[in-house]
């Protein structure tokens, strides 16, 4: 088994988890009403779980450093989130479809990883199942309450949809271990993965009354699984860094 | 008129210098019942605000079932729940004396004792 592919997979799973964690955690307090302010904190403290039990088991089977180091002491480069989960949290409108695209796309990565030759994480998919399951059908209810409310919420829906959808296309970046990740049966690669995904949105955001935006190809947000980050991941990770860095060998 | 609860302090509006307040217009109050094991009864938890009945047991799972084990969660509109007026809360005054109806009124112990002793061994 090479353990850079795994690595390779393992990193932006996390990563993508951790930023798009501590994004949605700022609407804690600020939420559009206390119960939607309570679930959506709630299913941001579990994404955070999920790369802490991804940097966990980088850190115990595949000799990465401990994942509070690597979480909060590596540097902008070497994150390998997509820049989909970087992106500011807008209105609540934006970061709703985010919710949707993002979690649907976990949702059938983690599907496809329950049957991975790789045991760890595949029992990782399997003890997670069930939140994720919260996660989407939260999402897919949030859209079709209010793709379907008035001309506002529907419109609104659509424009945060038509400007989140290339960032979205981005998440199934091609890495270099693709085929390698196949053969050993540990993940059937991005594209897989996005075909899945496509499939599975098109039906709810149907169900919403909305238009699935086409993307060209030129359009789609690529960059962050290779090191390439938007302007918002470093300003992030300032902020979200700024105590451990202080004194990094602290007993907390 | 003032409170009488020194934590209330009240503002004061005049009727015909407020805006109208839309309360309900959309969202509506549901109550919530937790169970937390299969079989088990469900236990009125409290309240959350939303428009339609899935989006309530949404927020109802995190509010109230984010902590501990759950089993289930029902919501029930809140308008949909009957109950008698405060004032007839009279009708239940003298239930208390009514001891006749709990068990432990009933002293058996040393009947059954009696009556065990009689039985040939």
């Amino acid at each position: 088994m090479n353990n850079e592919a795994l690595k390779d997979l393992l990193y932006k799973m996390a990563d993508d988890a951790l930023i798009i964690g501590h994004r949605n955690s700022e609407w804690t307090g600020i939420g559009p009403m206390l119960e939607e302010d309570l679930a959506f904190s709630s299913m941001a403290q579990d994404k955070i779980g999920h790369a802490q039990a991804l940097y966990q088991i980088l850190h115990e089977i595949l000799g990465e450093p401990e994942p509070d180091k690597v979480a909060f002491l590596r540097e902008e480069k070497l994150f390998k989130c997509c820049q989909f989960v970087e992106l500011p949290i807008g209105e609540y409108d934006f970061s709703l479809v985010r919710h949707f695209l993002f979690d649907h796309a976990e949702a059938i990565r983690y599907e496809m990883l329950a049957g991975s030759s790789f045991q760890p994480l595949a029992q990782l998919a399997k003890k997670i199942k069930g939140e994720i399951k919260y996660h989407t059908m939260h999402a897919d209810t949030f859209l079709k309450q209010l793709g379907k409310g008035n001309e506002e919420s529907h419109a609104r829906l659509q424009q945060a949809l038509n400007f989140a959808m290339p960032y979205a296309l981005g998440i199934f970046e091609q890495g270099p271990y693709e085929a390698e990740l196949a053969v050993q049966r540990i993940f059937a690669g991005e594209e897989a993965l996005k075909t899945r995904w496509l499939e599975k949105i098109s039906v709810v955001v149907e169900a919403a009354g909305l238009q699935l935006p086409v993307v060209a190809a030129d359009k789609i947000v690529y960059g962050g699984r290779k090191g390439f980050h938007s302007e918002y991941l470093k300003a992030l990770l300032d902020e979200m860094c700024e105590v451990v860095r202080t004194d990094p060998e602290a007993e907390w | 008129m003032n409170s009488l609860d020194p934590r209330v302090k009240r503002l004061h509006l005049k009727a015909d210098e407020t805006e109208p307040v839309h309360t309900n217009s959309h969202l509506v109050t549901w109550e919530v019942f937790h169970q937390d094991k299969r079989g088990k009864q469900h236990v009125h938890v409290g309240v959350v605000h939303a428009s339609s009945p899935e989006l309530a047991l949404l927020m109802a799972k995190e509010a109230f079932g984010r902590r501990g084990k759950t089993s289930n969660i029902w919501v029930v509109k809140t308008s949909d729940v009957f109950t008698f007026e405060t004032e007839d809360e009279d009708m239940f005054e003298t239930t208390p004396e009514k001891t006749f109806r709990d068990p432990a009124f009933y002293k058996v112990r040393d009947r059954i004792e009696r009556f065990q002793k009689q039985q040939p061994q």
